[in-house]
C-alpha cells in the first residue's frame, strides 16, 4: 500500500518554490502579529515551525490557506496568489490539506461520509469512487474498521487520524499540521505521530506547528523557530538542535528539552 | 474477584415496598399522598361519567340531549361543518384524499422501520402540497372549482398550518442566514425584516393583509382573502423561525466553518452540507415549539372572517336549536388541537432521536 503511494508522489516533478512567501504583514486592530515573514517551500519540502505559544505560528500558516488574512505582502501557493478573490482562495484550498488542533470532523456525518464530502461535492468524483478512495487513505491511517462510526465514537487519535485521512482524500499537493497532537492523551499521541512520519516519507509537501521535537529531529527538512510574530532561526533540525545561534532559540530549546 | 462479572445492584423493588418508599415515607408524605388521592377521586370520577357515562352520543336532534352528561350529538351531527365547513357535500371526497395522503405521509414516521417512509415524508412536504393546490380549489383538469370562502373547519386550519409551517422554515433559514452575512446591505434587510414583523402583532398582520392591503394595491389587482392572511402568517411567522435558527448557526463552533473551508467547500455548500444539518438539528425544539404556536395561532383569522375550526364550532354553538352546548363545542376544538400539537411533538421527539450521533458533551 504504501509502496504504491510513493511511487505515485515521487514520480511528480519537483517543484521549487511551491509556497512563496515575501514580506508578510499581519495585524489584529492594532496588534502587528506577524512581522515581515518570508518563506520559499519547495515540493516535499518537510517544515516544522515551533515557537512559543502566542508567536504567531498557527496564524502564520492559517494565512498560507487564508484562513486568515495578511494585510501586506505576498503569499503565493502554487502559482496563485492569495487576494480577495474567492475563486483564487478556493483553488487554493483544493490544494492544500489542513489538519487542527481540534480534529474539526463533520459529527453529523460518519467517517466515510467525512472523507467523502469535499471529494464529491469539490472534485466531483462519482460516490462509489469516493467512497473507494477514502477507504484506501483510512486504511493507510489504520482505521478502516470505523468507517461507519460518527466522530462522537472515536477517541482523540482516531478523530485526530480520520481527519487527516479526510484531508487527504482531496489529494491535496501540501498539507497544513496545526498542532495536531497538542489536544490528544498522551498515549494517542504516538499513533497520530507514526502516521504523520508515514506521510512524511511519502514525499508529500509539509508544514506542521508542532511542539513535538522528536517528530522534528526525524522527519524534518527544516525547523523554523518563531517568537513575536517574527522567524528568528531557520535551520536544518541537526543544526537547530546542537547548534542553535540565536539565544531566544536557545532559552526555548532549554525550557522544552530540560525534563 | 477474577472476572469483573459483578451485576449491579437491583433497583426493581415490589409494588408494595415502592408504594412505602415514594408515596408513605413519612407522615407528611403519607397526608399529601392522601390528600391528592381524595383530589383525583373527586375529579375524576365527575369527569368521567360527564365525558362517557352520561353522556349522549347518539339521537335525531337536540332533544335527545336531556342527561347529564355531555351532548357529543351535537358535536356528531355538525362534525361535517367542523370538518369542511361550506365545501359542497358531494366535492368533500376531494378533501378526503387529501386527508389520507397527509395520514399516509406522516402515521408512518412513528412507525419504526416502516418501509419507505423516508419518502413518504418527503412526499408530504413536496409532493402534497402541489396536488392539494389542485385538488382542493378546483378549477382545473375538469374539476369544479370551490372559492376559498367556502372552505372552513378543520380543513382550513391544516391548509393554513401546513403551509404555513412548510413556506416559513425556508424564508426562516435564508433570513437567519443573511443576519449572520458578512455583506452590510444583506444583513441590514435581514435584520429590519425580521425585526419589523416580530415586532407586530399576528393579530395586526392578519388586520392589515385583509383589510389595508387591497388599498394599496392597484386597480384590479386582488389577491383572495385566503391568499392574504397565508402570506401575512407565513412572513410573520418566518421571522420568528429566523431568530430561532440563528441561535441553531451561533451554537456551531468556529471550527467547523474553518474545516469546511479548507476542505474548497464554497459558501453555500458550507452551510448547506456542514453548518446547517447541525444547527437545525440543535433548534428542532425550538422550530417544532414555533410550529406549535403557528398552529395555535391559526384561530386567529377568525378576525377576518375566515372560519377555520374553531369559527365553525363557535357560530354553530350561536344556534338557539342547540343550547348549552358551549363546553362541548370547545372541549371537541382543544381536543382537535391537542391531538395534532401532541402528534408534531412526538414526531420531533422521533427525529431528535433518530438524528443523534452521539456527539452531545
Amino acid at each position: 500500500m504504501t509502496q504504491q503511494f510513493e511511487s505515485a508522489e515521487t514520480q511528480a516533478e519537483k517543484k521549487p518554490g511551491i509556497i512563496r512567501v515575501e514580506g508578510m504583514h499581519k495585524w489584529y486592530g492594532d496588534f502587528h502579529v506577524l512581522k515581515d515573514l518570508n518563506l520559499a517551500v519547495d515540493q516535499g519540502e518537510r517544515i516544522v515551525i515551533c515557537g512559543p505559544s502566542g508567536s504567531g505560528k498557527s496564524t502564520f500558516i492559517r494565512c498560507i490557506n487564508r484562513l486568515e488574512e495578511h494585510q501586506q505582502g505576498k503569499i503565493i501557493v502554487d502559482d496563485v496568489e492569495l487576494t480577495d478573490d474567492v475563486r483564487h482562495i478556493d483553488s487554493v484550498r483544493r490544494e492544500v490539506g489542513m489538519v487542527f488542533q481540534h480534529f474539526n470532523l463533520f459529527p453529523h456525518l460518519t467517517v466515510l461520509e467525512n472523507c467523502c464530502l469535499s471529494p464529491i461535492w469539490v472534485r466531483k468524483l462519482p460516490r462509489r469512487e469516493a467512497e473507494a478512495a477514502a477507504m484506501e487513505y483510512l486504511e493507510r491511517v489504520k482505521i478502516p474498521d470505523q468507517a461507519t462510526k460518527y466522530p462522537g465514537q472515536l477517541s482523540g487519535g482516531q478523530q485526530q487520524r480520520v481527519a487527516i485521512a479526510r484531508a487527504l482524500c482531496m489529494k491535496p499537493k501540501i498539507m497544513l499540521f496545526d498542532e495536531p497532537t497538542s489536544a490528544l492523551d498522551p498515549e494517542m499521541i504516538k499513533e497520530v505521530l507514526d502516521v504523520m512520519i508515514e506521510l512524511a516519507g511519502s514525499g508529500m509537501t509539509m508544514i506542521c506547528v508542532t511542539h513535538e521535537m522528536g517528530f522534528a529531529k526525524t522527519v524534518a527538512d527544516r525547523v523554523i523557530f518563531m517568537d513575536a510574530g517574527e522567524i528568528v532561526e531557520e535551520a536544518p533540525p541537526t543544526e537547530f538542535f546542537s547548534n542553535p545561534k540565536e539565544p531566544r532559540t536557545q532559552k526555548f530549546l532549554q525550557q522544552i528539552l530540560q525534563h | 474477584m477474577t472476572e469483573s462479572t459483578i451485576k449491579p445492584p437491583k433497583k426493581n423493588l415490589g409494588p408494595v415496598k415502592w408504594m412505602r418508599t415514594h408515596l408513605f415515607s413519612s407522615w407528611y408524605n403519607t397526608l399529601l399522598t392522601l390528600v391528592v388521592g381524595y383530589l383525583l377521586v373527586t375529579s375524576v370520577g365527575p369527569l368521567v361519567s360527564w365525558v362517557f357515562l352520561d353522556a349522549t352520543f347518539q339521537g335525531s336532534g337536540p332533544g335527545d340531549c336531556v342527561g347529564e352528561g355531555a351532548c357529543w350529538l351535537f358535536v356528531n351531527q355538525r362534525l361535517n361543518f367542523f370538518i369542511y365547513g361550506f365545501y359542497p357535500d358531494e366535492l368533500q371526497w376531494r378533501v378526503d384524499i387529501m386527508f389520507a395522503l397527509l395520514a399516509l405521509a406522516f402515521v408512518p414516521q412513528f412507525i419504526e422501520g416502516f418501509p419507505g417512509r423516508k419518502w413518504l415524508g418527503i412526499f408530504g412536504m413536496t409532493g402534497l402540497p402541489i396536488i392539494g393546490y389542485v385538488l382542493i380549489p378546483g378549477g382545473i383538469l375538469g374539476l369544479e372549482e370551490v372559492e376559498s370562502s367556502k372552505w372552513g373547519g378543520l380543513m382550513l386550519t391544516l391548509i393554513l398550518a401546513y403551509i404555513g409551517i412548510l413556506a416559513s422554515l425556508p424564508i426562516g433559514i435564508l433570513l437567519a442566514i443573511g443576519r449572520r452575512s458578512d455583506m452590510p446591505i444583506i444583513r441590514g434587510l435581514c435584520v429590519v425584516f425580521i425585526e419589523v414583523w416580530r415586532a407586530v402583532p399576528l393579530i395586526t398582520v392578519l388586520f392589515m393583509a385583509s383589510v389595508m392591503l387591497p388599498l394599496f394595491l392597484p386597480e384590479g389587482i386582488s389577491f383572495e382573502k385566503l391568499v392574504r392572511a397565508l402570506i401575512g402568517i407565513t412572513l410573520w411567522q418566518s421571522a420568528y423561525m429566523a431568530e430561532v435558527i440563528r441561535g441553531g448557526l451561533q451554537a456551531i463552533p468556529r471550527g467547523q466553518y474553518e474545516a469546511a473551508g479548507a476542505l474548497g467547500l464554497g459558501y453555500w455548500r458550507k452551510m448547506g452540507l456542514v453548518i446547517l444539518p447541525q444547527a437545525l438539528k440543535l433548534v428542532i425544539p425550538g422550530i417544532v415549539n414555533t410550529f406549535i404556536s403557528l398552529f395555535k395561532d391559526t384561530t386567529l383569522v377568525l378576525i377576518i372572517g375566515l372560519f377555520d375550526i374553531l369559527g365553525a364550532v363557535q357560530s354553530t354553538i350561536a344556534d338557539p336549536a342547540w343550547q348549552n352546548v358551549a363546553i362541548e363545542g370547545y372541549v371537541f376544538v382543544a381536543f382537535c388541537f391537542w391531538v395534532f400539537c401532541f402528534g408534531i411533538s412526538r414526531y420531533s421527539q422521533n427525529l431528535e432521536r433518530k438524528l443523534d450521533t452521539g456527539h452531545k458533551t
